[in-house]
């Protein structure tokens, strides 16, 4: 029996009066996998980096016992646990855009870990590099070794990211949130690189609020809530059985082909009016749009009817939002046309398309950019009602209630508020014109998954009870499949592959829609 | 890079030609500079016209003036009745000595508090954030009489006035530098305490890196991103403080040439200081723009 290589019981960490971990055990097991799930503010990441001891400044840690690498970390001093860092742990933070010094090479931050750690001598650490980022799958490492971040593609910063983790060849891993900003496809690539590590004998501890991402790699897992562990086992047993409540709404607000036609937050069965398929709304006639003499758009044509919802998909650089703002005329088509109730939209002066704009509005996926900092919730989803002052009020009121939020709302300011309040509030702002469609681009991709539940399921409520033709826009194919009625597959400012939602997702025809739909993470179905 | 040499000399050209209007539109007339206290009859005055070419018409002499220019000849004093670049040439020397000890005593300064003090606990951080507010705030001539009456006057450590030796130097140097210290030191504590809160710094400690190395490897070069863009700013300030400083402390330098030419409305030597304050300002922005390209890859324009 080996001993752990990491073992922690009743972990607390505090700043100032506020606990966010509150009585945390878990141990690992050389050359296991163990993952911790939950959303944000449920203190996972906070966890895993008191287990290196950066918790950060002002934080007291505090346990029952810890032990990292068989040594009673509660004695450690700060030169203990930089002997620790890098040489037995690695770790791994989400977006390596700025996970990584934006002004070093990637050969330089791989080398930093070599010198520290002493790993080769200093004539061989630019080989030992280069044979580093050939090992996470780096292509042309001699060329990627003098760049930059900005430089590199998100995969890319990622592997080497990895790279720089593993350089000193620890016996554990830690990971907080590897793949989260990454397309699907390059998702995959990163798990795959991660299994492949754990396979070569590396333990991993895996951070992530996606569970799907976590059923891929993971042997056990820990559901975090509030800064404790609601529930913890085997993946397969936690993914199959939840035995824990919140596990269970987890799992059920995960929205995919199977919670097609129910409501996320309840599991029900809802009901909505069938599109009516002869009242076009918004038609899109061979649109293309370039940046810099860079095709953006090129080609894409699109109907959408009364109370249809129309997914586009696509990984980063697809093109979808550039068509979001050609569909919105906020971008005029270098080629094509755009009509909205068969009436010229697109290719005119904005003041003659001002009396209709109204009718045509916007979920981003960040409001707080689209929202003045400086206004209050009521006069931002005031701001487009054309009332008399004294109406204006009630209808604000009537507005913030069909979404869910109370009336003390209006008087506060949007950083007050959490993410979800403030996508309720731009979902509110975007339905006081009474808008016949609604352009939504990726309105939930920052969003935790409750959470998203929610603000999927008063979409579909709003839809339901307005007949809003939507243009759903999400790299997300599991939140497209829930919500659309038809999608267009997009892939660099083409659409590749179009058609009924179930058709496309289950029958993909285009080899792109393929390996699009075979990279998804999927629930309930751990790697061997 | 071909483009930032052509505003440069664009620049040159707008202050040549913007003093050159300061001259044409100063009261008093030229002829009775250049007589002075000699003897006016109108036959000088006729000869002083003909030799200064002052019967011309402006445009004519705004050309031969800027032609002179080109050819790096600054033209001649009317007090001195020497060439203008003869006088600017004993004075630069002490000039430049001062504004380079006072740029180097505030960059160290500067550097070493907020090395020292960046991140650490609030008693620190507030007792050198209180003296560069002071430093800041406090205008230079002031500091410089403080720094004479105790350090001068009363200990005798250093001489009062003049230019002899490097402990003449002391003082000035100080008096000019520490303002500059003041807001650079605010700037690169602040780049630095900011640069060490990112996630790249997280990642380098995960690496096992020290605090020490993080910054100097890490948040440094970070951290001198605004502390260039200072620089520029405070080439402007070390000039027109030169002058003050130059006067309060009796040292000779262009600051008391300029200073005895605009008193005596001596206007080619005023122009020539315009001139070379703007030659100097050109040169170290753009030496200044291939700085910030060395230390930040990310710029290519």
């Amino acid at each position: 029996m080996t001993s752990p290589l990491l073992d922690v019981r009743e972990l607390r960490v505090g700043f100032g009066p506020a606990e966010v971990v509150r009585g945390v055990s878990l141990s690992v097991e050389p050359g296991e996998c163990v993952a911790i799930v939950g959303e944000s503010g449920s203190g996972k990441s906070v966890t895993a980096r008191a287990l290196l001891g950066l918790a950060g400044p002002g934080s007291a840690v505090r346990a029952a016992s810890f032990h990292v690498a068989g040594r009673d970390a509660l004695a450690f001093t700060p030169a203990d646990w930089r002997r620790l860092r890098g040489g037995f742990a690695g770790l791994v933070l989400q977006d390596a855009l700025v996970s990584l010094d934006p002004l070093r090479t990637a050969a330089a931050e791989i080398a930093e870990v070599l010198a520290v750690h002493d790993v080769v001598p200093r004539a061989r650490r630019a080989g030992r590099v280069l044979e580093l980022l050939d090992a996470v799958g780096v292509p042309e490492p001699a060329l990627r070794a003098g760049q930059r971040p900005h430089q590199l593609s998100g995969g890319l910063r990622q592997r080497v990211l990895i790279a720089s983790a593993i350089a000193a060849d620890p016996a554990l891993i830690i990971a907080d949130e590897p793949t989260t900003a990454l397309d699907v496809t390059v998702q995959a690539q990163i798990l795959r690189l991660l299994a492949e590590r754990k396979a070569a004998g590396t333990a991993l501890l895996l951070i992530s609020h996606d569970l799907a991402v976590v059923a891929a790699v993971a042997d056990r897992v820990l559901v975090m809530k509030d800064g404790r562990v609601v529930e913890e086992g085997p993946v397969r047993q936690v993914l199959a059985a939840p035995a824990h409540d919140y596990t269970r709404t987890l799992l059920a607000a995960v929205p995919s082909a199977a919670s097609r036609g129910t409501r996320l937050t309840t599991g029900t069965p809802r009901t909505r009016p069938a599109p009516n398929l002869s009242g076009q709304v918004l038609a899109a006639t061979a649109l293309s749009h370039s940046y810099d003499r860079r095709p953006a758009v090129a080609e894409v044509s699109f109907t959408l009817h009364e109370g249809e919802t129309l997914g586009v998909v696509g990984e980063s650089g697809s093109g979808k939002s550039t068509l979001a703002r050609l569909a919105l005329a906020l971008l005029e088509p270098a080629h094509g046309r755009v009509a909205l109730h068969q009436r010229q939209w697109s290719n005119q002066p904005e003041r003659a398309r001002r009396p209709l704009r109204h009718r045509v509005q916007l979920i981003s996926q960040n409001p707080l950019d689209s929202f003045d900092p400086r206004h209050t919730v009521g006069r931002l989803v005031a701001e487009p009602l054309r009332l008399p002052a004294g109406e204006r009020r009630e209808r604000v009121l009537d507005l913030l209630e069909r979404v869910g939020l109370p009336p003390g709302t209006a008087g506060r300011h949007p950083r007050e508020l959490s993410g979800g309040q403030r996508q309720r509030v731009a979902i509110a702002r975007a339905l006081g014109p009474r808008p016949d469609v609604l352009v939504c681009d990726e309105p939930v991709s920052a969003l935790d998954v409750s959470v998203q539940a929610q603000v999927l399921d008063l979409l579909a409520d709003v839809q339901a009870e307005y007949g809003t033709a939507m243009v759903f826009i999400s790299h997300d194919l599991g939140v497209v499949h829930h919500v659309a009625d038809r999608v267009l597959v997009m892939k660099d400012g083409r659409v590749v592959e179009e058609g009924d939602v179930e058709d496309v997702f289950i029958r993909p025809r285009h080899p792109y829609t393929r390996a699009l739909v075979a990279a998804v993470p999927r629930l309930g179905v751990p790697a061997a | 890079m071909i483009r930032r040499l052509g505003t440069g000399l664009a620049v040159l050209w707008a202050a040549a030609t913007a003093s050159y209007v300061a001259l044409l539109l100063a009261p008093g007339d030229t002829v009775d500079i250049l007589v002075g206290d000699g003897p006016d009859t109108p036959e000088i005055r006729a000869r002083i016209v003909a030799e200064w070419g002052l019967d011309r018409p402006e445009i004519v002499q705004y050309v031969s003036y800027l032609w002179r220019l080109l050819h790096g000849d600054l033209g001649r004093s009317y007090q001195a009745q020497r060439g203008v670049g003869e006088i600017l040439a004993g004075q630069v020397g002490p000039t430049a000595q001062l504004t380079l000890a006072a740029a180097g005593t505030g960059v160290v300064l500067a550097g070493v508090i907020a090395l020292a003090t960046a991140g650490r606990g609030r008693w620190a951080r507030g007792a050198a954030s209180a003296a560069e507010l002071v430093a800041v705030s406090v205008p230079p001539f002031l500091i410089g009489i403080v720094l004479l009456s105790v350090f001068s006057f009363t200990l005798g450590w250093f001489p009062v006035s003049g230019a002899q030796g490097p402990r003449a130097l002391v003082l000035p140097a100080l008096a000019l530098g520490l303002p500059i210290a003041g807001v650079l030191g605010q700037v690169l504590r602040g780049g630095l305490e900011q640069a060490l809160e990112q996630p790249f710094a997280v990642t380098a400690r995960a690496r096992g890196l020290t605090e020490r190395a993080l910054v100097a490897r890490h948040a440094l070069r970070h951290a001198l991103i605004p502390a260039v863009t200072l620089a520029g700013w405070f080439t402007g300030t070390l000039l027109g403080g030169a002058v003050i400083t130059e006067i309060l402390f009796g040292r000779p330098g262009l600051g008391q040439v300029a200073m005895q030419a605009v008193t005596g409305r001596d206007m080619p030597v005023v122009m020539a200081v315009v001139l070379l304050s703007a030659v100097v300002y050109v040169t170290i922005s753009t030496l200044l723009d291939l700085a910030y390209r060395a230390i930040d890859p990310r710029i290519r324009t």
